[in-house]
């Protein structure tokens, strides 16, 4: 296997869109990846969208977006598993470089949400979960997700306080990223007085209905040297995919995120690395709980510490591992496509010491988890500079 | 998607709570699949579920998706049966939702699920409801 680096990253700014269709967002956060990379050109195009068709009416998405960039002909391929379908094109382009299949890749992620109303929203995020035995009852995602939080605040105590300060700490860190959906400071009070959703969780335990997209440009470690001359290389050392049940009802335990625990195994074992090595993670915050259960699942906590340690500020921006400096979903904001690749872009962004305000100082090891329904599916990727 | 054709093949599932038991380790499947993800069996007898059982986990949905509006706020639970299954599904006849609870017994009854989606079905199913009310 050849070893994988990241030469380029591209953003769109992220929030409610409402001038820019689909195509120009990702050609925007395309065009600014391929500049950054300094390249003009590339072997295969990958695309995470989980649900252009529900959302704006659109599929065949990969052709369509290639032509968007003057790039016909110009092999393009859209992978998709729900919110995790950003995290699976970084997988996928990251295959094709490392078995050699292509020596350079625009790896992108997209979703425009705003073009449908809230309900509408929510019935295709919904398409994420079982529709036939969990959809057919009306449940929504952050149903879902209310449902986790209840067994883990009763089997480990998890409190409702703590799951505010998840929301209080990514908007903290979102007030210092110029691309984020809210800048916007709140506190514990805000999150718990806020509109009951789904309870126990309320409408600042949960991220946006966002537009966006983002991109990467991946490349062989010996190339991007070429490229950067004397600049640091961002290298993806590690990449894990694994699934669990999508069905609540079919999984054994329903306190821990299986397939999140699997994919984090899978990029420690590719990597050498262990939890303790990592200096930042973004981890998918769709709902509060979700943070805290995957900063467990990816062993930087014990089962049912996750709350506690949120609280103590062991994960705020100087604390002992900082998770989603970026924002996070919660703050940055939640275009689902694009989210597994902005968040390995904030850990090249940070590894390559161009976090600005935000920046973790000598951050050399920082790792991205996406996640797909309600942990049906993950994507990590651990990443490291050279 | 919520089609008639959809309803009517859900039936035997939907209405009459019909499962698949492996011949091989016993294990009930629900919905019924083509091979046991516990010994990869293949072969199944048919087998009801029983209607007891008690609350995993739930909410109360305050923010309904399209087809539900009506209904809010709609509460849910994980309910695991007497015989291990677990499904999803709404609690009926809940006058104080702060009165649900891990651990509450339920029994499940035939009610109507939802009605005022495009395809104009009324489909039906069953709910929980505290064991006993």
């Amino acid at each position: 296997m050849r070893d994988v680096a990241v030469i380029g990253i591209g953003m769109t700014s992220f929030g409610e869109l409402w001038e820019t269709p689909l195509r120009s967002l990702w050609a925007e956060a395309a065009l600014a990846a391929l500049d950054n990379a300094g390249v003009d050109s590339v072997d295969l195009i990958t695309i995470g969208c989980m649900s252009s068709g529900l959302f704006t009416g659109q599929e065949h998405l990969a052709s369509l977006l290639a032509d968007e960039l003057g790039m016909a002909g110009v092999p393009a391929a859209r992978v998709e598993s729900a919110c995790a379908s950003g995290g699976l094109a970084v997988r996928a382009g990251f295959a094709e470089v490392a078995s050699g299949l292509c020596d350079t890749v625009l790896v992108t992620g997209v979703e425009k949400m705003t073009d449908v109303d809230g309900a509408d929203a929510t019935y295709a995020l919904g398409t994420a979960a079982d529709a036939e035995w969990e959809g057919f009852h009306g449940v929504t995602f952050p149903g879902l997700y209310a449902m986790l939080a209840r067994v883990h605040m009763q089997k480990y105590g998890t409190t409702r306080e703590q799951l505010a300060h998840v929301a209080v700490k990514n908007h903290a860190n979102g007030l210092l990223n110029e691309h984020a959906q809210y800048h916007l400071q709140i506190g514990v009070e805000d999150v718990l007085d806020s509109t009951a959703v789904a309870d126990p969780l309320n409408l600042f335990d949960c991220s946006p209905v966002t537009d966006g997209a983002a991109a990467l440009v991946l490349t062989t470690v010996e190339r991007a040297r070429e490229i950067a001359g004397d600049k640091p290389v961002v290298v993806i050392t590690g990449s894990g995919l694994a699934t669990d049940t999508v069905t609540l009802a079919n999984r054994g335990e329903i306190a821990e995120l299986g397939a999140v625990k699997l994919a984090g195994e899978r990029a420690y074992a590719m990597s050498g690395r262990k939890p303790e090595d990592i200096h930042l993670v973004e981890v998918h915050d769709c709902f509060t709980i979700a943070e805290i259960m995957a900063t467990e699942a990816l062993g930087f906590f014990d089962l049912g510490f996750g709350g506690s340690a949120v609280e103590k500020g062991l994960t705020s921006l100087q604390g002992k591992i900082p998770v989603n400096t970026s924002g996070g979903l919660k703050s940055k904001g939640h275009p689902v496509g694009a989210t597994g690749v902005a968040q390995v872009l904030e850990i090249v962004t940070q590894l390559r010491g161009e976090a600005g305000q935000r920046q973790v100082q000598g951050a050399k090891i920082g790792m991205a988890q996406n996640m797909g329904g309600s942990g049906g599916s993950s994507v990590v990727h651990i990443l490291e500079v050279v | 998607m919520f089609s008639p054709a959809r309803a009517w093949r859900e039936f035997p599932q939907r209405y009459r709570l019909e499962a698949a038991k492996c011949s091989g380790c016993s294990k009930i499947l629900y919905p019924p699949r083509l091979v046991c993800p516990e010994c990869g069996g293949r072969k199944f007898t048919q087998e009801a579920l029983p209607r007891d059982g008690k609350v995993v986990t739930y909410t109360v949905i305050r923010v309904p998706p399209a087809g539900f509006t009506e209904q809010t706020p709609l509460p849910l639970a994980l309910v695991e049966l007497t015989n291990g299954v677990r499904l999803m599904v709404q609690i009926g006849d809940v006058e104080d939702p702060e009165s649900l609870e891990i651990g509450m017994p339920v029994r499940l009854e035939f009610r109507r699920i939802s009605w005022d989606g495009e395809a104009g079905v009324i489909f039906y199913g069953h709910k929980a409801v505290r064991a006993g009310s």
